[in-house]
Parts: C-alpha cells; structure tokens; sequence
C-alpha cells in the first residue's frame, strides 16, 4: 500500500495543469458516474515532445485505452503507463468540444450569470492551461478522454457508450518519466444532448512502486519493452537512475 | 463508395510525380483540385493541411472524424481544422477507405514499433521535418507537425477497440481526389517505411495533379 501523498477533487467543467515527476502514480476516480477527463502529456525539459495518440494506438495495436497501455510521446518515449483501470476503454480519438459545440449541445451559462458554474469547454480548458508553460493552439495534440468510450462498428460508424464508467470507477497512471500534464473535466464531445454534464473526479496522488521485471505494461507487447528502453536511455546518467528502474 | 473524376490529366494545370521518400509542399488555392495518385499500387501518402492564412489553424484528424461519426475517410469526407471549419473535401476516389488513425512514421516510432536500431532509417517526419526547413517561407515549424492523413493506407478498427495495420487496398493508377474549400498548404511525405505491410515493403513513386486557377 503506498502513502498517499496528495488528494484533490476537480468538479466537473474545470480545468487543471501540474507536473508528474518520474515515479508518480496518479489515479483518477469518477464520483458520479460519466466522468470524462480530457489529458495532454508535454515533456516539460522539450515541450516539443509530446503525447502522440497515433504512436500510441498504432504501436499497441489498440483503438481504447486500458490496463496495460502505455502512452507514448512522438519521440518513442512513455509518459506514462496504465497500471490499474477498473473501466476498459478510455477513448483518445474523439477529440474536445469547442465554445460552438457546447453551446449547441448543452446550451451556454456564461460567467456572468453563472460565475464559476459556467459552462467551459475542453478546447479553451487546454488553451488555458497550455498558455501557462509558453504553449498554444499549435501546440495541442488529440488529446486521451478517460473514462469515456466511442466504439466502432464494423463500418467504422462511431458511438458513445453512456455507460461506460460507472459511479466509483477509477484509472491510475505511473508517470515513467517528468510530464507536463495539462487536464479538463469538461463534457465529451460526444457526450448526448441535455443539461450540461458536469462530473467530478478524484485526483489522488502518491509514490508508485519501481518497475519490475515482471511489470505487467512493461510485457504487455515486445514495443512496450523497446519504449520502457527509450525511457531507460533518456535518464542514463539521470541523479536518480536507478532509483526507480525504467 | 467509389466514384471517378471527370477530370483528364492533359486538362491539369500542374503535374509532378514525387518519388518514393520525397516530399512535397504547395500552397493550393480555395476551388482549386488536388488529385493525388498511388502510381504503382499499395503506397502511402502521409499528408497535412494548414490554413494558408494563419498555419496555426491546421487539419485535424480527432475533429474530422468526430464531425462525420466515422473512423474513415472516403468520398464525401470533410477534411475539418482545429477551429472545426472545413478545409477540403473528397470529390472522387476510386481507393474506397483513407486512414487518419496510424499517424505517420518516425524514427523514434520505429524504435518502439520495430527495433532499437531502426533509429536511423528514413521515415515520414524526417521528410515533413526537410520539407518546412527547405520551404521557411511556410513559417511552419516541428509545434506545426501533427496527425496528418494516410491516403490509401488500410488501418482497420473492430468493434472490442482493436486497431491494426493491414495490406493496403489501393491499386496502380487508384487515386482520391479533393476540392479545397480555403486557401491551403498541402505538406506530403510520399512514405519510406520498409518495415510494415502499409505498403508491401517497397514504396513507390505518387503523382501529383492540379486543377482549377490559382
């Protein structure tokens, strides 16, 4: 059992950034059920590198996200692995909801009216946070959206699974390198129609065990070895390698 | 679906094969027609679309297919921006399915995907990367290097959430045709990969054709 070093709640339409140092384990809790988190991963020493959803779907051979999947930066590297997931498929191909796209969906409550209950979106949400560390709209990537899922069928026609996360479900993240971590709770874009959905989640922080040989991501696939090994050469010589042994 | 051009070549106003590993950039003009074609069979055109106006403004793969519920690209496509406004459209196309899932090839990628020392074969975003350094009038630079499109590449999805890369469904001479609907900047690397099926382990030359007045 590992300390818990941090806890907070994001409510939901809100939006939050931090670093993850290497070795954190980050896990997210969805109190109500329908949860979505929007998250981008930026190497904080070289913003330029950044979360590829592509890299990461193409070298798992995966279109969800779970238990297992390691989240890839366009350099070859892993932010970050999936360690624990009660949920099975978190969605990173359906992007954010912008302002026009809030508005026609669940209707706008501006802050004038609403004050911090207003209706935020996922596009300004990462803009925001990104405009904090020198980022900006060129510098957005497809984002992953936990908790949610948009299913395929056989045609390649898209879905959202309302049912997807129920209340208590949980993903927990270990962080295999430091990570810029730009996140929202803003409603996904494909969330239905109706009152403006508006989830918390649970952000609890603590120390993640070192990797071991018999990591469960670290074997998941031969490419998760080869990234776990980029990692590796990224902090040879690092004042903590070996600390925590990628 | 499939549906052919009524366009002729000799009728293009522009006409340039790109041969495998090469780039190719070109600002094209809002009506004009890009048409580009997979000259051998089974290639991989990995391509990127910025606003000419403000580059800031780009092609966005997660926006595209969101808007149009669906994970491929074919005819009637709407190639969406950042901003959710409409870049071009597929016009014609005789391929049947793009993808906009697999992302284009790197060297860093194929360490992960391949083996550590692939690290120094060509790959796509080296091409995008000596393209935009040749061509700085652009002003794009790597923050612009994005989630591009593969035409006439075959990357299928199933329903439990699998994704993988399969044997192309292009053939010699198919080709996929787009009207821009804004003044955009067309960035393609004609894809070097030899390590995967995408395009049967031997890239081949494509051929670029224009339409319309600038």
């Amino acid at each position: 059992m590992t300390e818990l070093l941090y806890e907070t709640v994001i409510d939901g339409g809100k939006h939050w950034s931090f670093i993850a140092r290497r070795g954190t384990l980050l896990t997210l809790t969805d109190r109500a059920g329908g949860a979505n988190v929007g998250m981008l991963f930026y190497n904080p020493e070289n913003p330029l590198e950044r979360y590829n959803a592509p890299d990461t779907l193409k070298c798992q051979q995966t279109f969800r996200l779970t238990r297992g999947h390691c989240l890839y930066s366009d350099m070859g590297r892993i932010f970050c692995s999936v360690v624990a997931d009660t949920v099975g498929w978190h969605d990173t191909v359906a992007g954010n909801a912008n302002k026009a796209l809030v508005a026609e969906r669940w209707g706008i409550q501006t802050y004038q009216d609403h004050r911090n209950d207003w209706t935020q979106n996922g596009h300004d949400a990462f803009l925001v946070e990104a405009g904090k560390y020198g980022l900006g709209r060129r510098d957005l990537a497809a984002n992953v959206n936990w908790f949610s899922k948009v299913a395929p069928a056989a045609d390649g026609t898209l879905h959202f699974d309302r049912t997807n996360s129920p209340a208590g479900s949980s993903v927990a993240l270990r962080f295999e390198m430091d990570t810029l971590v730009l996140l929202h709770t803003c409603p996904h874009p494909m969330y239905p129609a109706g009152p403006y959905p508006r989830k918390p989640v649970a952000l609890q922080f603590s120390k993640a065990d070192p990797v071991a040989a018999d990591d469960y991501c670290l074997n998941l696939r031969a490419e998760n070895g080869r990234g776990f090994k980029n990692n590796e050469i990224y902090h040879l010589c690092a004042a903590d390698a070996g600390a925590h042994s990628c | 679906m499939l549906k052919q051009s009524g366009l002729t070549p000799d009728s293009a106003r522009y006409r340039e094969i790109v041969p495998a590993g090469g780039y190719w950039i070109k600002r094209i003009a809002k009506d004009q027609i890009l048409r580009i074609v997979d000259l051998e069979g089974n290639q991989a055109a990995d391509t990127l679309f910025f606003c000419a106006d403000d580059p800031a403004e780009r092609y966005s793969a997660v926006d595209t297919i969101r808007a149009q519920g669906n994970v491929y690209l074919g005819l009637g496509s709407k190639l969406m921006s950042t901003e959710c406004n409409v870049m071009l459209e597929i016009v014609a196309d005789m391929v049947g399915q793009h993808d906009t899932l697999g992302g284009a090839c790197a060297s860093e990628s194929n360490t992960v995907r391949y083996a550590l020392d692939k690290r120094t074969m060509h790959a796509c975003r080296d091409s995008w990367l000596l393209a935009i350094a040749e061509h700085d009038e652009f002003k794009l630079t790597k923050r612009d290097i994005t989630h591009n499109i593969n035409f006439f590449m075959n990357v299928p999805v199933t329903p439990e959430g699998d994704l993988s890369f399969a044997d192309g469904v292009s053939g010699a001479d198919k080709y996929v045709e787009m009207r821009a609907c804004m003044d955009v900047i067309v960035l393609i690397s004609n894809c070097p990969q030899l390590n995967n099926p995408c395009n049967a382990y031997n890239p081949t030359p494509i051929e670029i054709l224009i339409w319309g007045t600038a």
